[in-house]
Order: structure tokens, then sequence, then C-alpha cells
């Protein structure tokens, strides 16, 4: 299979204030064309910055990029200049935001916003771009899409407004979508019928898919590997079906022990002790050691690296093989 | 303890990055900034909103700039004798339109008074006015705004039209009519015109931070504790909605000075014997071509103060409310 | 069964659509909340689910006399608080309390944390004598799992879910029989919304406290409740024991609703059988004729376009007999098998 999306080693830092905030610290991951990778992390886990530094839409300041290359169908794209890098942004990778009504320009109807990436990028007419446009929002399932094109974002309910992002950033046919918490914002019924329409596109257009989300269910449905982060690190990747079966790394078992258990009604729930770190001041070694339940002197000082645990299995913990074990 | 508690772990000061983005960084990553804000440890250092403000107000020059000259008027106001020490009525005709000579670097005016003393002892008219007028405006528009926006319902309607009647008198043309009637040669006319005239700005802003600060949850968590309006008000909506009301009326200040120059310019504001620079630039705008010097200082004078106090205006601005930039 | 605590019957609003800045003429009603029954018992946790819209958080603010309900009444240990007003409605105030959604915008950013706790005092200074104010705050504290030195420091000095531990101590201050938690843990991290629930669930045991836990995550809702009641634009549609809703639904609304819960189990996956519902939730302004549900229902008949069906019991149902014999507010009440949530 082709890799679509190689991030190594990637480094990102905020110059604030009050110090440097280390958002993401050796971040690698790949996505092959096709295929799902969910990148899941609770705020402030490096999760979404990782992901606007893939996209080139990091603000710098404060935001600079210290390490790292992200290669792109082969392409070095921290290498690139900034009018391609431009280029490639909304042609060949797309990205999708959590609130679709801050991302969606007021003024402008749906119709002239779907249309403007054809404009912009396909040179086409107003008149054809806006043809485009309505056959997207078909694409897209919206109801009457000839009578709603000349609507207002805010005309649009929740669920159509997201529909509405996903036809953008499908539009030119990407090979990478990158999907930032596409349904967190959205009810339980209308995020069912979202993450249906963004997977079926996906496997008819056969992109790569990064969904970033901290919601363990929405991982479970969709996903193909995933990537769980913790305070600008990836603690552990595998398979979906394996992380959910045998987690490899406290942290993702602590947040598997956490949800409600049938089993558990009117116990205690498991709940990880403490806070996550602030990003100013990560601690030495493990930077979940003083939330884990199984740190011993080795977690204060050294910094684990990522072992690998089984084939595409990999875990940055000293004691992966304890965890596996339960 | 029970359970696992979230007692800070030593590490502490980091509200941090959730604060810088009243300090700067604004423009910091949008998901994550609230997020790194949030998950931090508690801060050793108490920081509220005006502390924090305080914090910026002292880095930033512009501010400094200002507040020295607005410092140096305001003493000269009081003082003029610190650094004037001629009497700015005590003119000798025949020095007319003199310019500049030994102990009066300013030289004379139509009248043959000293321009230097005339312009120092105009001070006080222009601070006068602009103090007094924006107390009186902000102090009325935030206690008729404040309760339209908290109280709601018919009140906030009239008093809603009411303001806009205001707002649509042409200032000028009000001055002209209201003022040309008064004979009062004191200040307060004018600081009472403005206030008439001004308080609808205030009460707008007020209006709009109360109804903002009463949505918050918190008020409504003082009101299921069976909190009366008076403690919601002062206790709860007040401290969190004075900052915008604070911002206006440090800008309008600037503005209201400048009207009074306006208004005595056209003859209907102060008037003689009292000393302003508004005064004096009516007399002297129409011997721009012999003595442009007459102009000059207290046009001079006059610009300078307006952009100070705009300029902490902005300032204050930028420290109080950043959602404004 | 024990007492109950809170009884709620027909409480309806509406918010007036109006037209006009002086004369005021209505065009309209959001019915936000239209035609509500419950009751909640001594030292239980009532669970209402529902989607953004369906008028949960209206429920919330009526009990709490937040908002004046336009009918129906709510009955605190028989007495009907909505006719109260003055020192009687401030007296019950003491007895309920609630918990907001929100721990950023509900703790006042100019106060210290001592005066947050401390306010319910200087509203009610009967509760605690001046000189114990600050012990009592202390305690609070303690007993929410903060440390008592803490009472100088301001919130944004705290983390989300410590400052929710900051509220559910106001709304302990004052020894209240019922907390209304309004959605108090989706602002949350994954990893601090169990310390909370935790929280909560140890405070309940000790105060003998009875919970209305307003939430749209249903797993937490589920862990949590003794009773549940689903809601669907501005009415209860099926109300039962926990069991019942969640093994044996009966409303149509319910079943999608618990089929469309992302399930954190990839096996499941192939397994269960999703429901998923055409169109959005109809606006509260425009409420459809008859079952409210009726325009995404695929067993919608013309019965339901002309007649309401009640929140009762089903008599096919109760024939029957068995968990899925229990209120349902539908002509055509019946369990079908779906994959439970947070299962």
């Amino acid at each position: 299979m082709d890799t679509l999306l190689d991030v190594r080693d990637l480094h990102v830092e905020f110059r604030t204030r009050d110090g440097v905030a280390k958002a993401v610290n050796g971040v690698n991951y790949s996505v092959n064309a096709g295929e799902t990778l969910a990148v899941l992390g609770e705020s402030g886990s490096g999760k979404s910055v990782t992901a606007q530094a893939v996209m080139g839409i990091l603000d710098s300041p404060p935001g600079h990029i210290t390490r790292g290359r992200i290669f792109f169908q082969g392409a070095d794209l921290l290498s690139l200049h900034r009018e391609a890098r431009r280029q490639l942004r909304g042609a060949r990778m797309a990205m999708i935001f959590q609130d679709a009504l801050s991302a969606l320009n007021p003024v402008l109807s749906v119709g002239a916003q779907l249309g403007e990436m054809f404009v912009v990028h396909r040179g086409l007419s107003r008149r054809d771009a806006r043809a485009r446009a309505v056959e997207l929002m078909d694409r897209v399932r919206i109801p009457a899409a000839k009578e709603r094109v000349g609507d207002y974002p805010h005309q649009f309910s929740g669920g159509m407004r997201q529909r509405i992002m996903i036809a953008m950033a499908m539009a030119l046919e990407p090979d990478l979508i990158i999907a930032d918490e596409p349904t967190t914002a959205l009810d339980v019924t209308v995020q069912a019928q979202v993450m249906e329409l963004l997977a079926e596109l996906q496997r008819e257009m056969h992109m790569g898919l990064i969904l970033i989300t901290h919601d363990l269910g929405v991982v479970a449905d969709v996903a193909d590997k995933i990537a769980v982060m913790y305070a600008g690190r990836i603690v552990e990747t595998a398979p979906v079906h394996e992380i959910y079966k045998a987690p490899a790394h406290p942290y993702t078992k602590g947040l598997l022990d956490s949800i409600p258990r049938l089993d558990q009604k009117g116990q205690e729930l498991y709940a990880i002790k403490g806070l996550p770190p602030s990003l100013l001041r990560i601690p030495p070694g493990c930077a979940f050691n003083p939330r884990c339940p199984m740190a011993q002197e080795v977690c204060r000082t050294d910094e684990p690296p990522l072992y690998e645990v089984a084939p595409h299995r990999a875990s940055a913990c000293h004691f992966w093989k304890e965890t596996l074990d339960g | 303890m029970p359970e696992q508690l979230e007692q800070p772990n030593g590490r502490t000061s980091a509200d941090a990055v959730g604060n810088a983005g009243a300090g700067g960084a604004m423009e910091f990553a949008a998901t994550e900034a609230a997020s790194i804000g949030q998950a931090t440890a508690p801060s050793a250092r108490a920081r509220s909103l005006w502390s924090d403000a305080w914090h910026d107000l002292r880095r930033n020059p512009i501010f400094i700039v200002s507040a020295l000259l607005i410092l140096f008027l305001v003493l000269i106001a009081i003082w003029p004798q610190l650094i004037a020490s001629g009497n700015p009525l005590a003119c000798d005709i025949n020095k007319s339109q003199l310019g500049p000579a030994p102990g009066h670097p300013f030289g004379f005016d139509t009248q043959g008074c000293d321009v230097y003393t005339r312009t120092v002892y105009g001070a006080r008219a222009s601070v006068t006015v602009g103090v007094c007028a924006t107390a009186g405006a902000a102090l009325l528009g935030s206690i008729l705004g404040g309760f339209a926006g908290f109280f709601g319902g018919w009140w906030d309607a009239l008093l809603s039209r009411v303001s806009d009647i205001f707002f649509g008198i042409p200032i000028i043309l009000g001055g002209l009519v209201f003022l040309s009637v008064v004979t009062n040669t004191t200040v307060w006319p004018v600081v009472g015109f403005i206030v008439l005239l001004g308080w609808p700005q205030i009460a707008r802003i007020a209006r709009g931070a109360v109804i903002t600060a009463k949505q918050n949850d918190y008020v409504q968590a003082a009101r299921a504790l069976g909190a009366g309006p008076a403690r919601m008000l002062l206790r709860h909506i007040a401290p969190n909605a004075i900052a915008p009301v604070i911002v206006v009326a440090t800008i309008a200040l600037g503005t209201y000075i400048s009207l009074e120059a306006t208004l005595s310019f056209l003859g209907v504001g102060l008037k003689p014997p009292t000393v302003s620079w508004g005064i004096d630039i009516s007399s002297a705008s129409t011997q721009i071509r012999d003595a442009p010097h007459m102009l000059l200082w207290p046009a001079a004078a006059l610009s300078v103060t307006v952009l100070a106090f705009i300029m902490l205006g902005d300032a204050v601005r930028d420290a109080l409310d950043p959602k404004l930039r | 069964m024990a007492e109950a605590v809170l009884q709620v019957r027909g409480l309806v609003k509406h918010f007036p659509l109006t037209r006009g800045i002086v004369f005021k003429k209505q065009i309209g009603a959001v019915r936000a909340v239209d035609g509500v029954d419950f009751d909640l018992f001594q030292g239980e946790t009532l669970g209402i689910v529902g989607e953004s819209g369906c008028g949960k958080s209206t429920v919330a603010k009526l009990l709490m006399r937040l908002e004046e309900p336009t009918a129906g009444r709510i009955l605190f240990k028989g007495e009907d608080i909505t006719r109260l007003s003055g020192k009687a409605l401030k007296a019950v105030r003491r007895n309920i309390q609630m918990v907001f959604q929100d721990p950023y915008t509900s703790l006042n950013p100019r106060m210290t944390v001592g005066d947050i706790i401390g306010e319910p005092f200087e509203i009610h200074p009967e509760a605690a004598p001046k000189g114990d104010r600050r012990r009592k705050v202390q305690d609070l504290l303690d007993v929410v799992g903060l440390n008592p030195e803490y009472i100088n420091r301001y919130p944004h000095q705290f983390s989300g879910g410590q400052r929710q531990r900051i509220g559910i101590a106001r709304g302990l201050a004052l020894n209240p029989e019922i907390i209304i938690c309004d959605e108090p843990v989706s602002a949350l991290d994954v990893s601090v919304q169990a310390q909370v629930i935790n929280l909560m669930t140890r405070l309940q045991k000790e105060f003998d406290l009875s919970y209305i836990f307003i939430a749209h995550d249903l797993s937490i809702v589920r862990h949590i409740s003794d009773r549940v009641g689903v809601m669907y634009l501005g009415r209860i549609v099926e109300l039962g024991n926990e069991e019942q809703i969640y093994e044996h639904p009966t409303h149509p609304y319910t079943q999608a609703l618990l089929s469309a819960v992302p399930v954190p189990d990839p096996e499941a996956r192939e397994r269960r059988e999703r429901i998923i519902l055409a169109g959005d939730v109809p606006s509260p302004a425009n409420i459809p004729s008859g079952c409210r549900f009726r325009t995404r229902c695929w067993k919608a008949q013309d019965k339901c376009v002309t007649e309401v069906p009640p929140l009762a019991v089903p008599p096919a149902l109760r024939e029957v007999g068995g968990p899925a014999a229990h209120e349902s507010a539908c002509h055509f009440a019946a369990e079908r098998d779906c994959a439970p949530a947070g299962g």
C-alpha cells in the first residue's frame, strides 16, 4: 500500500509570554490511501496542533515547528514553498473542523463558498462553479440542494452545516482528509448520520482519513488504526481491534477502564488520578508517570521510546509487557 | 480522601498559556490553546483581570507616553503657576500680535496677551470639562444602561428609544441651540450639555455589557441560591460589566475635550474671561495669515491633549478587552 | 417505595415569539417544554437524556425557578413551589440546588473560591453563624476533594475538573435535598469525567441526596441513574428504570438513540444494527401534530398524525408484563433488538 502521509519526529512549540509550551514532542505517524487513522487524545494532547502542522495552518508566531519532517506523497512539505503548500491545501489535502458555523463565512451563501473552491483551484466560471456546488450538496445528501444553494450557513441545522463542511473538503477530491472532532458538536443521532456519510465518501474516493477525536466510541466505529496521544507524544499505536482488547499503555488502559460498563453499575468508576500536565512543564521521564499506577523509578528519569509490541503495534511504556498482561 | 484527588502537583504557575490569550497570543491555535490552559495546575500567582491588565499596561509604551502626558496636563490644570508665572488676563494691547520675545516664547495675541501663559492656563478648562463631562456621562449612562440591561422589558424599550432620540440630535446644532441661550460663563453649562448628549453612548455599552454578564451561569447560580437583585447586580454583574464602560469612557474623554473646543470656537461653549484653547483658536483664526503663531500653540496643545486621552483609551482597551482588538 | 421528594405535573414552558418593538405582537411560541410529568424519589438519581433542543435544560431551569413555567406544578414534598415567591421561595431554594454544565462560566471570575462557596451563607445567614463560615467553606472544599488552602484563589487558577468541584461545593453548602445536575461532566476531559462522577456518587450516599442528572451522554447516565426519562421535543417519551430503558426500550426514538451511540468496541461494529434516523429534529416552534416523533419515525401511521400518544404503560405491553412494561409514549410501542449502549 502507498504511504500517503508520513509524519516523522515532529516537534511543535508555542512561545508565549509565560514560557515555551511544548505542544508536540516527537510525533510519528503514517496514513495510507484508503485508510482511517484515529488520533485519540484529550485537550492539550497535541492532536490538533499536529494536524495543523500537517495542513500548514499553524499560527506562527506563536507556533513553531522546531524539528521533524512531514512527507506527503513523497514530498517533504516543510521544505516546500509557501505558495506550493497553499496549492496543496483544499486540492490534495483538506480539513473538516469541529465547529462548522464558525468555519463557514456567515455572509456568503453556501453555494458561493462551495463554488469558490472550483473558481480558485480549477478556474471554472461562476456559473459552472455553482452547478458543481449543487452536485456536491446532492452528494452529501442535503435535501433540495438546488433550492438551498443560495442559502446562508445560519439557515442550516448543525448536521447540515457539517455536511456542507464535508462537501467543501471533498470538492476537489483530495487524497487526504483531516477531520478534527467532526461530530463532537452534534447530537448523537445526527452524529451517526455524519460519520456514516464521511466513511462512505472515504471508501468511494479511496482517501486517507485522519480522524482526530477524544471519543473512544467513535474511534471503535470507524478507524482502522489508532494513535493515542498524551502530552504531545504518541504513547501507543495499534490496529483498532487489538487496542481495545489489550491496551499496551497504562494511559490507554485507564481511558478504556474509565468508560462506564454494565457490570460496574453502582460501583465506583475507574478514574485516572490527577490532571494532564501543563505543556509548559512536562514531567521528566515518562510524561504520564505522575498519574500512572505502574510508575517506577525508571519512569521518572528515562523517557520511554516507542517499543515495538507486535507487528504494527508500539507502546511508549517501560512496562508494556506488564500492561499487556493486564 | 477517598478517590483520587486533583491535587496540584507542585508544578504551579500555569494558567499561563490560558492567560496568554489576553496577553497577545490570541492567535494561538484555537482549540489547543483553550485546552492547554485547562490542562494546568493552579498557579501560585493570583491574577485578577485588573492586575493582568496592569501587567499589560506597564509594558505598553503607548500607555506610558500618554499617561505621562496626561499626568503633566492634570498637574498644570491644577497648578498652572508651576510653569507659567504670568497672568493670562493681563494683556497689553500695544503688544498685539507680536512674535516671540524674551520671556514670551510663544508671542502675543490680538489683545496683547501672552500666548504661552494663555495656552498653559487653557489646560484647566479643557481638563475640567473633559473629566467632569466624562464622569457625569459615565455615571448617568452606566446607571441607566445597567438598569435597562438588567431589568429589560418596558424600561429597556423606553430607555432605548430615549437614547435614540439623543443620538439623533446633531451635536453642533444642539450646542448652538441649547448653549446660545445660556449666559453663565462657567464651565458647567458646557459640562451639562456634553453629559446630556454623551450618556446614551455609555448607556448602550453598559446595557450590552450587563446583558452579556447577566447570561453567565454564575448569575443564575446566585439566583438559584436565592440572591436578590441588588446582590446579583452589585456583586456579580457590575464587576464583570465595568471594563467596557471604562474603555469607552476613556476614549470619550478625548472627544469631549475637542467638543468643548469646538463649541467654544463657535462662541457657544466657554466664554471669556474663561481661558480656553477653543476661544483662543477662534479669535486667532481670523488672523491666521498675519499671525499664525496665535493659532499654532493652542491648537497644538489641544491636539496633543486629545491624542493623549485617545491613546490612553486605546491602551486601556487593549489591556482590558482583548476581544475588541 | 421511597417517598417522592419532587413531583412534576404537566410542566409547560412556552417562549413567546414576538414581532415589533413597542407594540409587541405574539406570532407564535417556542414550545421548549410541552407537558412533562415525573416523580423524583428520596435518594435516587433520575437521569434525563435527550438531544440538544429537547428541552431538558429548560426543565432544569424551571425546577430551579430560574424560569417561570407557563403551566404545570412542581411539588416539593407536596408543596407547589411554582406559586411561591419572596421569603417562602428563598426557603425552598435551600433544598434544591444546581450544578451547572460549564465550569468556566458558572463561577464568578472576580470572586475567590472562598467567596463563591461562602456566598450561600451570606444569602442565607441562618444557615451558618458568621464566625463559622470560613471553617465550613474549608470543610466543603475538603469534601469535594480540593485542598482547603485554596480558599483565597480565583477560579481561573483551577482546571475544569477542579472548577466543577468548586461548583459542587457551592451546591452542597446549604445541605440541599435535591441537586439538579445539568450536563455536569460534558465539558470535562474523558479522564477527569470519571473522577467527578465518582465524587457525585459518593456525595449522594454521604448526604442522602436526590439527583436529577441531565445529560446527553447515554453511557454516563446509565452508570449513575436509577431511573431514566428520554426527552424529545419538550416531552418525556419514555420513562422507566435503567434496565427497562437501556435493555428493553419500546419507544422508536429511544431505540434509535441507543443504536446511534458509538460503542467503544470495534467487534460490535459488524454485529450491531444501526437505526439511522432521517432528517433533523423539527423546530420546537413548529411541533408536528399528533406524535411529535412521527416525522422521523419508521413506524408512523395515520393514527400518529391525529392522536397524541400519552406517556403511560402501553396496554399491549402491560398484558405481557416484564421489563418492557413501562411508560412509553408510542401508539406502537414494542421491543426491538438493539445493541445496548455503554455495555
